[in-house]
């Protein structure tokens, strides 16, 4: 275990690129999903006032 | 062939299609991104030169790629909007833009991690790293027109000129290893006759390479779709959607 988590001495590297890699692409993912929420409530909201 | 593109070109079409195709596409890339990094990380012999820092090549080149691939659909929508003034495509033209220039940060901050061990540097002016950031400067400067333009039209027309006028870049980056000497290596994989890559490395990178597509898409898709309610939020077939009356549509 320790041997892979070292990667051959270049831990910092590889670790380093697939923590940005998919972290990036996971709160790439939160903020899509979030501002569909937030575009729909305004759709809402604008729906509402129309009705009004 | 055009039938089916006039027929999915229509927003409400469109966004009914992609909310069937959304379900798979997310079961897929979620089966293949783990037997990818299991591949990448595990099962993958380390390199012989390289050791274990060649490892990164599964995360650099398909973000690589990827930045390359959105611009080209970029392009495509491009000449949709400036010759058919076709409304999906000045849609998909502003909701894939910031993904690829998400995807060409990736290649150039992963490139430059790898480079450190390898080059003994992080960053070199050489044509294949200066072309990529070109791209990132390409794809900042599409997002800055887009939303600098009030009138959506006339913003989605300016900034499709630029994306043609910068998709020059595009074979500058693809062939800057060949056409010049580069501290970058040369084309290992795009050889398809005969890459200079073991299988057993090249499988996890091109499986990795279309979980990557497949995540550019789900976020196009999600993106696209958020966009055409609030393009069409007047229209009878979106309030139907926003009250869930599907049965009406």
């Amino acid at each position: 275990m320790t041997e892979f988590l070292s990667m051959g001495g270049y831990a910092g590297y590889v670790w380093s690129s697939y923590t940005i890699t998919f972290g990036i692409m996971t709160l790439l993912y939160v903020h899509t999903k979030r501002k569909e929420g937030k575009y729909l409530r305004w759709l809402r909201r604008h729906l509402a006032s129309l009705e009004k | 062939m055009f039938k089916f593109l006039y027929h999915y070109s229509s927003l409400r079409n469109f966004y009914f299609f992609s909310e069937k195709l959304l379900p798979f596409l997310l079961i897929t890339f979620v089966c293949l991104v783990t037997y990818s990094i299991y591949g990448a990380l595990i099962s993958a012999p380390a390199d012989y030169q390289q050791g274990d820092s060649f490892r990164i090549i599964y995360v650099h080149v398909p973000s690589a790629w990827m930045s390359l691939l959105i611009y080209m659909v970029m392009g495509l929508s491009s000449v949709s909007v400036l010759v058919w003034k076709i409304k999906l495509a000045e849609i998909t033209l502003s909701a894939v833009a910031p993904i690829g220039a998400v995807f060409t940060l990736i290649a150039l901050v992963t490139g430059s991690i790898w480079g450190k061990p390898m080059w003994g540097t992080w960053w070199e002016w050489d044509a294949r790293l200066t072309s990529e950031l070109v791209l990132l400067f390409l794809y900042l400067g599409v997002i800055a027109l887009l939303n600098a333009i009030d009138d959506r039209r006339t913003g989605a027309r300016s900034a499709s000129i630029l994306c043609l006028i910068g998709i020059v870049n595009i074979p500058i980056v693809h062939y800057s290893v060949e056409w010049w000497n580069t501290l970058h290596q040369g084309p290992t994989v795009s050889k398809f006759s005969s890459p200079s890559i073991h299988i057993d490395m090249l499988i996890p990178l091109l499986t990795m390479t279309v979980a990557f597509m497949l995540y550019c898409l789900i976020i196009s898709l999600y993106r696209i779709r958020t966009m055409i309610l609030v393009y069409d939020k007047d229209s009878q077939w979106v309030k139907n959607v926003i009250t869930d009356n599907r049965e009406q549509i």
